[in-house]
C-alpha cells in the first residue's frame, strides 16, 4: 500500500458567468494493475485508485472510473461552466476505499 | 494541412493495397487477431446493446508513443453541452492490452465542453477505442492506431 502524494489541481482564480474553465488535475499514485512481477518473479501486488469525482458546490460536474490501463499518477484534465462564485471539491478514492481531497474556489468577475 | 492531408490519402491507399494480405492472414490464422471476444464483451459491458455511429469524436495523440507507460490522449466530441443534449459518458478501451479497460469519465451538462485529456498505458502498438454516450442515447466511435516504442504494461 502506498501512500499517494499530494493531490495537485490547477484552477483559474477568476471566471466570467457562463464561462467554461479549463480544470487540470494530478495526482502521485502508481496504479499498480497486479499485473507486474518484481525482480524476483513475484507479482507485485494490486494498488489502484477506483474513481475520481469533481463536485461543484457540492453537485457532481465531472467524474471518472480508472482501468488498468490509466497510467501511473492519473493526470485529468476536464473542463466546467461556472455560473457564480464556485467552490470545488475533488475527490480520488482508493479500491479500497480511502480518498484523497483537494479543493479549490472561483471568484466572478 | 495540406501536408496532413496527402499524408492521410496515401496511407489509405497503403491501407487498400494491404487490405486483402491482412484478410488473408486473419483467415490462416485467427487467433493471431487478438481477443476480439473480450474487447466485444467489455465494450457491451459499458454500452449495452446500443449500436455506436462512427464520427462527431476527435483523437489527439502521438502516432508513436515513446514510452507505453505514459501515453497523452485528449478527447473531443461534438456536443453543444446542454441540458437537452449532452455527453453522458466517453470510455476508452485498448484493444491490445492484457485488459482492454482503460477508463470511463462521466459528464454533466455543467461540463461545458465534452473535451478530456488524459495519460495512458499501452502495452504494444495497437489501435485506441473511444465511446461517447449521449443523452440521447446514441453512442459515438473514434478509434486512433498508436505505434509503441517501449510498452507500458508489463515492464
Amino acid at each position: 500500500m502506498t501512500a499517494p502524494g499530494r493531490p495537485r489541481v490547477r484552477v483559474p482564480a477568476r471566471a466570467t458567468p457562463g464561462e467554461v474553465i479549463e480544470i487540470r488535475t494530478l495526482i502521485d499514485h502508481p496504479m499498480e494493475t497486479g499485473l507486474r512481477k518484481n525482480a524476483d518473479g513475484n507479482p507485485i501486488p494490486r494498488d489502484m485508485l477506483a474513481s475520481f469525482t469533481a463536485l461543484a458546490n457540492g453537485a457532481e460536474v465531472f467524474s471518472a472510473v480508472f482501468r488498468n490501463a490509466t497510467s501511473a499518477n492519473p493526470y485529468l484534465v476536464f473542463h466546467a461552466r461556472i455560473d457564480g462564485p464556485t467552490a470545488f471539491t475533488f475527490i480520488w478514492t482508493h479500491e479500497d476505499g480511502r480518498t484523497e481531497q483537494a479543493t479549490a474556489t472561483v471568484a466572478v468577475n | 494541412m495540406r501536408q496532413g492531408r496527402t499524408t492521410t490519402m496515401l496511407g489509405r491507399r497503403a491501407l487498400l493495397r494491404a487490405g486483402g494480405g491482412l484478410v488473408m492472414v486473419s483467415l490462416l490464422t485467427p487467433a493471431e487477431a487478438g481477443p476480439p471476444a473480450e474487447i466485444e464483451s467489455a465494450i457491451r459491458a459499458l454500452i449495452g446493446d446500443a449500436s455506436p455511429q462512427d464520427g462527431g469524436i476527435a483523437l489527439q495523440t502521438p502516432a508513436t508513443a515513446e514510452n507505453g507507460a505514459v501515453v497523452p490522449l485528449t478527447i473531443a466530441v461534438d456536443s453543444p453541452m446542454t441540458d437537452a443534449d449532452f455527453v453522458r459518458a466517453i470510455h476508452v478501451l485498448a484493444t491490445r492490452n492484457p485488459t482492454p479497460g482503460v477508463a470511463s469519465y462521466h459528464l454533466t451538462p455543467a461540463s461545458g465542453k465534452a473535451v478530456v485529456s488524459v495519460r495512458i498505458r499501452l502495452a504494444e502498438k495497437q489501435t485506441i477505442l473511444v465511446l461517447a454516450e449521449h443523452s440521447d442515447g446514441r453512442v459515438t466511435r473514434a478509434q486512433a492506431e498508436i505505434a509503441v516504442s517501449v510498452g507500458g504494461c508489463l515492464t
